[in-house]
């Protein structure tokens, strides 16, 4: 045919743009030496000013951009100094002294001092989000936050309203929002008295490690190192977080060596990894807990024999073995494994024959539970593994399955029967699980007091809501230890809550990376201790 | 060609001038436009309403307090009634405002603006390797039916019909990037260049290629061939597989018309008969199947997108979608339907150029 060569010039000159294409990308070489390169899902920024930074992603760069007053060690995850060198607490309860360190310096080569502590905490509370409550609860507000906070020399002191148990104020020192900003840097770019937080979404004025050179979102995060850090100078020059979402390919990357730390991949793929000499997997707890709740609006879930027969009746370390695949650990108790007082320990495990008999005692007859779930795959998994397992001890259950925002719209309203959900604490302080979980002060419809988890499930915590509020007023740390153990206690075998398991993230690491540490349950990761 | 030049100047009878008659079409066309572009408000409008989506609590998430929920349903005019709420919507959408996302709460229309050059880029370059290749393919086929190189475009054809993309998205990843390491990986760019890129070149189009280009940047610009050229190809391929089917049924039916046996039989070129008598009547279809390939893959190819980590339209509003950000989803469905719009226009345009009896 006489086109035919025609087509074959075509066909070639396709060929041909390909192999152009191809031919550079051949000669490249693995990572930068200098450079970290992490591959993560990172479309939950909504910002990286720390006064709003309130995701896991967001806070992860700001860990590594900025330091608070006390830091989390990476690799003990205790407290310690941070830009304080020291802190105490006046007898009246409500008075505290920070000593500022020394010489310390923002990348700027801004000197660290208690008036620019000073600022950063009254410009959080004043700039108002999301993550402000977590220093409210101090009883500072826009209005007194300016007296209650002042700064002098190297002296920084913090009134606070109540005389709270002082771990409770160092451990919320800890989280992001406490950070300490530039306070010159950030007022030259204050627009429109918004305190530079449109700036900050995009700049960074820390002590930290490193400095943010550029956030496109749903692309990438590039961080440069600053000379003289006070903890020590980052071992890698730059870090490029690369938004890639999907697992699979996320796991091609890190099998070629394209990126050093993959953060995103599944317990598929983690098996996948098994076996390959060049990549290792390290597993982390997350803060996030799983757990079931039930709707004391519903007599059945007052009756604790019959709640006891459905604790007995959950396949806690089959599920994490087989569904979860890694992504959870068994965790029966409402505080994160790192938590202060937190118990590790698992009481309950499946057996059908202890549930069948507890729900004989219990009285409750043909007991059927409509679960509410969210249409997450992880969660329907979930789900089902119990409606089997409740079916063998002979409560039936029915799953009612709907869109993320309108089950959570349900649960708020407390018009769900029984509901798997998930928390996320709130800062690394105890409290704020246990108040959720553990408190109701006023359990009536018209209190709609749906910040506490006890109230959107009907239930009336009894003197476990007085405990908990005596725990966060508890100055000594081993006492307030034990305070949280027992109402942890106390509450797993008394509640209309089941928990069942901690989140646990799985990481692919490069064999020739060292010093990644992601945080645990209490604080974000650290990349400037990796070296490779 | 004949029968048709006595059917345009039979149409043309009567008409007062040529420029009248444009002046009239073009109206005709932006008052549809118009009435499409309204049509595709109020749909996406109505449609985000009666979902059981709160954008309230998609907003506040699981700690809000009763006061807030209030505040922001009062503040977003959800208390408003339906009718004026869309008609503020409306109004903000042709002041250019496709309002804020609820994630980032930047302005949509400068998030989009930023998203969908990338996939611009990226379907364009799929496209083009979807016309050069599957036009010929097609032709081929035509040719010789049932001839083993017909079968084997039949056969390449199917299976890029018939094979799911983030499948082959994979598949190629696996081979052409991680065992044979020809092409780059997910991404625009390799990490290198994505941390000097920002410095070095400015984003002048937001299009790599073409930006890198304009600044002179070449080691760049290879590099983001590398990276765009195994997206681009699996785009490419499915297109193609469409268009050479296509393709194909069309010349086959022009190849059995009378006037390409009178050719023939005239002793004119086998190649001239095909590229020149039949394409010319070939292409009016054509055209169409091209701009509906070409549509669908601006719409945003969601799972090349998101297995390539290409940071496009498509993604934007899948990640809007997943985490109920309803402004986002309903802006970028806007624009997805205006390109649309946009694209059926210039195919309309296109067709009148090619056959004169739509003129």
């Amino acid at each position: 045919m006489s086109f035919l060569p025609l087509a074959r010039k075509a066909g070639a000159a396709t060929l041909a743009a390909l192999l152009l294409g191809a031919a550079p990308a051949a000669l490249m070489a693995a990572t930068p030496a200098d450079t970290l390169v992490i591959a993560a899902a990172i479309d939950d920024i909504v910002s990286l000013d720390p006064a709003e930074a309130y995701e896991f992603s967001g806070l992860d760069i700001v860990n590594n951009t900025y330091d608070g007053l006390v830091e989390i060690n990476p690799a003990t995850l205790a407290l310690e100094p941070g830009l304080a060198e020291s802190w105490s607490v006046a007898d009246d309860g409500v008075t505290y002294t920070f000593k500022m360190k020394a010489g310390v310096t923002f990348a700027s080569g801004n000197p660290v001092t208690a008036e620019a502590a000073a600022y950063s905490l009254q410009r959080a509370v004043k700039v108002n989000k999301t993550p402000a409550f977590i220093l409210n609860q101090f009883g500072w507000t826009a209005e007194n936050v300016d007296t209650m906070i002042t700064g002098a020399g190297d002296t920084l002191t913090l009134k606070v309203d109540k005389p709270f148990a002082p771990t409770f104020l160092y451990n919320c020192l800890t989280a992001g929002v406490a950070s300490i900003v530039d306070a010159e840097t950030v007022k030259t770019h204050d627009v429109g008295g918004d305190m530079a937080n449109e700036w900050l979404k995009n700049n960074s004025a820390g002590t930290g490690a490193y400095v943010l050179k550029s956030y496109k979102p749903n692309e990438g995060v590039i961080l440069e190192a600053r000379p003289g850090y006070w903890r020590g100078d980052a071992i890698l020059k730059n870090v490029f977080i690369q938004h890639i979402p999907e697992p699979a390919t996320e796991r091609l990357q890190i099998e070629k060596g394209d990126v050093d730390i993959a953060r995103a991949l599944t317990p598929t793929d983690v098996a996948g990894l098994e076996g390959n000499a060049d990549v290792s997997v390290v597993t982390d707890v997350g803060g996030q807990v799983y757990y079931l709740s039930f709707n004391q609006k519903n007599e059945m879930y007052k009756n604790t024999k019959f709640l006891d027969a459905m604790r007995w009746a959950i396949d806690y370390q089959g599920m994490a073995d087989t569904i979860m695949k890694g992504a959870v650990i068994p965790h029966q108790s409402f505080l994160p494994q790192g938590y202060l007082g937190a118990l590790d320990d698992l009481p309950y495990s499946l057996d059908i024959e202890k549930a069948k008999a507890l729900l004989a005692e219990s009285g409750v007859k043909d007991p059927v539970v409509t679960l509410t779930v969210r249409n997450a795959a992880d969660r329907m998994d979930i789900s089902q593994s119990i409606q089997n397992t409740f079916g063998q001890a002979g409560i039936k259950v029915e799953l009612k399955v709907g869109e993320g925002a309108e089950v959570l719209k349900d649960y708020r309203a407390r018009l769900h029967d029984a509901t798997l959900q998930t928390w996320g604490p709130d800062y690394p302080d105890p409290n704020t699980n246990s108040s959720t979980f553990a408190e109701n002060p006023d359990n009536s419809d018209a209190a709609n007091a749906t910040g506490y988890l006890a109230w959107r499930n009907a239930y009336d915590p009894g003197a476990m809501t007085a405990a908990s509020q005596a725990a966060v007023m508890e100055r000594d740390p081993e006492k307030r230890k034990v305070m949280y153990a027992d109402i942890q206690k106390t509450h797993r075998e008394t509640s209309p809550f089941i928990l069942m398991f901690q989140q646990a993230r799985q990481t692919g690491l490069r064999s020739n990376v060292q010093g990644f540490y992601a945080g645990g349950a209490v604080d974000a990761a650290s990349f400037w201790l990796v070296s490779k | 060609m004949a029968p048709i030049d006595t059917a345009q100047s039979s149409n043309a009878a009567g008409e007062p001038s040529a420029a009248l008659r444009f002046a009239r079409q073009s109206a005709n066309t932006l008052f549809s436009l118009f009435i499409t572009f309204i049509g595709l408000l109020a749909v996406t409008f109505f449609i985000s309403r009666v979902i059981p989506i709160d954008p309230v609590t998609a907003i506040l998430g699981e700690r809000a307090t009763g006061e807030q929920i209030a505040a922001l349903t009062q503040k977003l005019g959800l208390n408003d009634p339906l009718w004026q709420q869309f008609g503020i919507y409306v109004w903000d959408v042709f002041h250019g405002d496709l309002g804020l996302s609820v994630r980032t709460r930047d302005p949509i229309l400068s998030e989009i603006g930023r998203y969908f050059p990338a996939t611009l880029e990226l379907s364009t370059l799929g496209i083009l390797i979807g016309v050069i290749v599957g036009i010929p393919a097609g032709v081929l086929g035509a040719t010789k039916p049932g001839s083993w190189r017909d079968l084997f475009v039949r056969l390449i054809g199917l299976m890029g019909y018939s094979m799911p993309v983030f499948w082959l998205g994979l598949m190629g990843l696996l081979l052409f990037y991680g065992e044979l390491g020809w092409v780059g990986g997910p991404g625009r760019l390799d990490s290198m260049y994505e941390m000097m890129i920002d410095m070095t070149v400015p984003p002048v189009t937001h299009m790599i290629l073409i930006d890198t280009a304009l600044a002179g940047e070449w080691d760049m610009f290879w590099n983001a061939v590398s990276h765009i050229i195994l997206p681009a190809s699996l785009l490419g391929y499915l297109s193609m597989a469409y268009i050479s089917r296509m393709t194909r049924s069309f010349m086959m039916n022009e190849l059995g018309q009378e006037y390409i046996t009178t050719a023939r039989v005239k002793g004119m070129p086998e190649r001239r008969v095909i590229w020149v008598h039949a394409m010319r009547n070939v292409a009016v279809p054509l055209i169409t199947v091209v701009a509906l390939s070409y549509a669908y893959l601006l719409e945003g190819a969601v799972l090349t997108e998101t297995i390539f980590a290409w940071p496009g339209l498509g993604r934007y509003i899948t990640d809007a979608l997943l985490v109920a950000d309803m402004p986002a989803v309903l802006g970028g469905t806007i624009v997805v339907g205006a390109v649309y719009i946009g694209i059926n226009m210039l195919s309309d345009f296109l067709y009148r150029l090619a056959d004169p009896r739509a003129r």
